[in-house]
């Protein structure tokens, strides 16, 4: 029994990492096809934010829930400017640069922070579940997202800017035959990407050793998501972080945490195969 | 001849620098020492302060006059944590600087890389850094500790402390795979048990399912054999879901770049451990080494096991040449088979004369307050792991790196 809510526990926390990875790079990716190979250093950032934020005596939840989306949110905001905006419906070339932005970025956090390990500890303590002990802090992940997935959606659906940001992604020229400024929302766009991407970022520090390579880690993950999500945001961000996070916590438990990323790919694999739009090319069509 | 101001102030400053160093007298050129390390890149964690210790005991050895009246000078090539790039300064070492000894390499895939044109071109050399043993090759002497000398300490110690049930969480490589093979062997020589054996890629960073799988089988204790950034967040989890006081903890890598200065005291109390040195060592050597590393390097503090295993390397190296009376390789080795022995920061190391490892102390410790105190020193341990295997008196031209059977 104990076990049972822990094993629930884990695996929801797997899905909402999952989402909480993927959320920025759904945006940018999802949205405005920006193949946006720095992610995963958008990410970095977000943890070493709040890990500076923190040593500079600021509340932790407020570095990790304000400060560092904010900070990261302006740096993609610079990023954009610079460098993608040039780039716009160039795949190929946005690859091109964005690598060489994680690059840079890693560089100059090896500059700033050292290539030695850095973190902070969680700020909620652990407790008991029967016999077991289970980690306080997996409990505000899966907080974090489920908020994160709503907001995203009532954003998106309930508001006027989410409206008129779809419609340019879908028809830039139609949105600016009606008065909107396309360039002007895609920078928004990308700044609530990057936003996001720091969060994500900030919210998973406590839990990892950081380096500036950290971002590595994520980005395959962050994409595979997407991709296997397929056209609807959040539906698809939603369901095939739930397939992969439930298949691999379900074989870590099974057999090993190895099995459980293998299990990740190879359903990645298959899932391609027999949809290669993603989940909502084939089901929940129309869905946002 | 023009001169500007900027290269005039340049070289006044040089000049001024020039006068403050101690001058000695040198009769012939100088002992070329190569050193190959990752000074930037992944590595440098472990790589800067291994250089720093190189500058160090090459400053010493000169500052008491050098080696046999010659002047020690450094030749030294970043490796930039990328393999491909020992091959090629190995290469230049040995054929273009044509060094007299080379001290290097981190990881044991940077090892592999520059052993082979190191023994063809029978260019001594040493390998300082503790792994996972069985290389067995005569023209190497290696002194970092091995996975039998730190576990055969480790394991009756931390099974002393919490009890016989036993959980093994390592890194998916030879390291980890090798070490926890050992602890298997001395826990069950220890009359305990091991309820359960975790291998973890190296980016693997979340270990939550992990924590819940552990206290399903209910261990007293658990070893982590972990590397790496990812891997340090099995620590903070840990402690994160209030494990700390419920099942004790060791390791046999935690420390090692000095990552317990980056875990808080709530999540690093109490973690088990056992080194060669430790910064807490309180002997004199270690005083005075400190004293002399901070007067070198502005106050900086950052030396940790493998540093100090390469300081221990080259004062190794420079007593066999002086025992020798000569540079040449092959005097130096049989001087070093002699069983040498040097105290330095982390206890009197021997050199091993079968294996051409290391004969040295093994310090327990525990982590408190983001330092490793040292409960306790056994004294003169042998590498019995590669013993096992190698025997380099009776079969000098072994070349082989031994996967030992446990």
């Amino acid at each position: 029994m104990d076990l049972t809510f822990v094993i629930i526990v884990e695996t929801l926390y797997a899905v909402a990492s999952l989402v909480l990875i993927s959320a920025g790079l759904a945006v940018v990716f999802g949205m405005m096809k920006v193949i946006n190979l720095a992610h995963g250093e958008f990410m970095m950032m977000g943890g070493y934010v709040t890990i500076t934020a923190v040593g500079l005596g600021v509340n932790v939840f407020v570095a990790m829930l304000v400060i560092a989306p904010l900070v990261v949110g302006l740096i993609g905001l610079v990023v954009e400017r610079l460098v993608i905006r040039h780039l716009y419906g160039r795949l190929v070339d946005t690859m091109l640069a964005t690598w060489g932005l994680s690059l840079v970025f890693i560089g100059l956090a090896t500059m700033i922070f050292g290539n030695t390990t850095t973190g902070i500890s969680t700020p909620i303590t652990g407790f008991a579940v029967g016999n077991y002990q289970i980690n306080g802090y997996n409990f505000f992940i899966i907080v974090v997202s489920i908020v994160l997935v709503i907001g995203i959606y009532a954003v998106l659906r309930g508001t006027r800017a989410g409206l008129i940001a779809r419609g340019a992604m879908q028809r830039s020229d139609m949105a600016a035959a009606l008065g909107y400024s396309p360039d002007r929302i895609y920078m928004a766009t990308f700044f609530c990407g990057s936003a996001l991407s720091g969060l994500a970022g900030a919210v998973l520090a406590p839990l990892v050793g950081l380096v500036p390579t950290s971002g590595g880690a994520y980005i395959a993950k962050a994409f595979i998501t997407v991709i296997a999500g397929g056209p609807a945001l959040i539906a698809g961000l939603v369901s095939s972080a739930t397939s992969f996070g439930v298949v691999s916590q379900v074989f870590t438990f099974a057999i090993s945490p190895v099995f459980g990323e293998v299990a990740l790919l190879v359903l990645a694999v298959i899932l391609l195969r027999a949809m290669p739009q993603g989940i909502t090319g084939r089901l929940f069509k129309g869905k946002l | 001849m023009s001169l500007n101001r900027r290269e005039l102030l340049g070289g006044a400053a040089a000049l001024t620098t020039a006068g403050l160093l101690p001058r000695v007298a040198f009769a012939a050129d100088a002992i070329k020492l190569g050193s190959i390390l990752d000074k930037s890149g992944p590595f440098d964690a472990y790589g800067k302060p291994m250089d720093m210790a190189t500058r160090l005991a090459v400053a010493e050895i000169n500052e008491a006059g050098g080696l046999l009246g010659r002047e020690v000078e450094i030749f030294a090539y970043d490796t930039q944590s990328d393999m491909a790039l020992y091959s090629q300064y190995g290469q230049q070492l040995t054929r273009q600087d044509k060094v007299d000894v080379v001290h290097g390499g981190i990881l044991s895939a940077s090892r592999e890389a520059i052993r082979q044109t190191m023994r063809k071109s029978k260019t001594l050399y040493f390998y300082n850094v503790l792994y996972e043993g069985g290389v067995c090759d005569r023209n190497i002497f290696i002194n970092g500790v091995t996975p039998a000398q730190q576990v055969e300490a480790l394991v009756p110690y931390a099974m002393n402390n919490s009890g016989k049930k036993v959980y093994i969480l390592a890194a998916d490589y030879n390291y980890g795979q090798i070490t926890a093979r050992w602890i298997e062997k001395f826990v069950r020589d220890n009359g305990g048990e091991v309820v359960g054996t975790d291998f973890f890629p190296l980016d693997v960073s979340d270990f939550g399912s992990t924590i819940a799988k552990v206290q399903t089988a209910a261990p007293d204790l658990v070893i982590a054999p972990l590397v790496g950034g990812a891997h340090l967040s099995f620590f903070r989890q840990w402690a994160a879901a209030g494990m700390k006081d419920k099942i004790a903890l060791a390791s046999t890598t935690l420390g090692v770049g000095n990552e317990h200065k980056v875990l808080t005291p709530e999540e690093g109390n109490g973690i088990m451990c056992a080194y060669n040195y430790s910064q807490e060592l309180d002997t004199p050597e270690n005083a005075a080494f400190k004293e002399r590393w901070a007067a070198m390097f502005d106050g900086d503090q950052s030396m940790h096991e493998i540093a100090v295993s390469h300081y221990h390397g080259l004062h190794t190296w420079a007593e066999g040449v002086r025992t020798a009376g000569t540079i040449d390789r092959d005097a130096v080795i049989e001087a070093l088979e002699t069983g040498i022995s040097i105290t330095g920061p982390g206890g009197k190391v021997t050199v091993d004369p079968k294996t051409h490892h290391a004969v040295l102390d093994v310090h327990l410790m525990e982590m408190r307050d983001q330092k490793m105190n040292v409960i306790e020193t056994l004294p003169q341990r042998q590498p019995i792991d590669t013993q096992a295997v190698c025997d380099l008196s009776a079969n000098p031209d072994d070349n082989t790196q031994y996967e030992i059977e446990i």
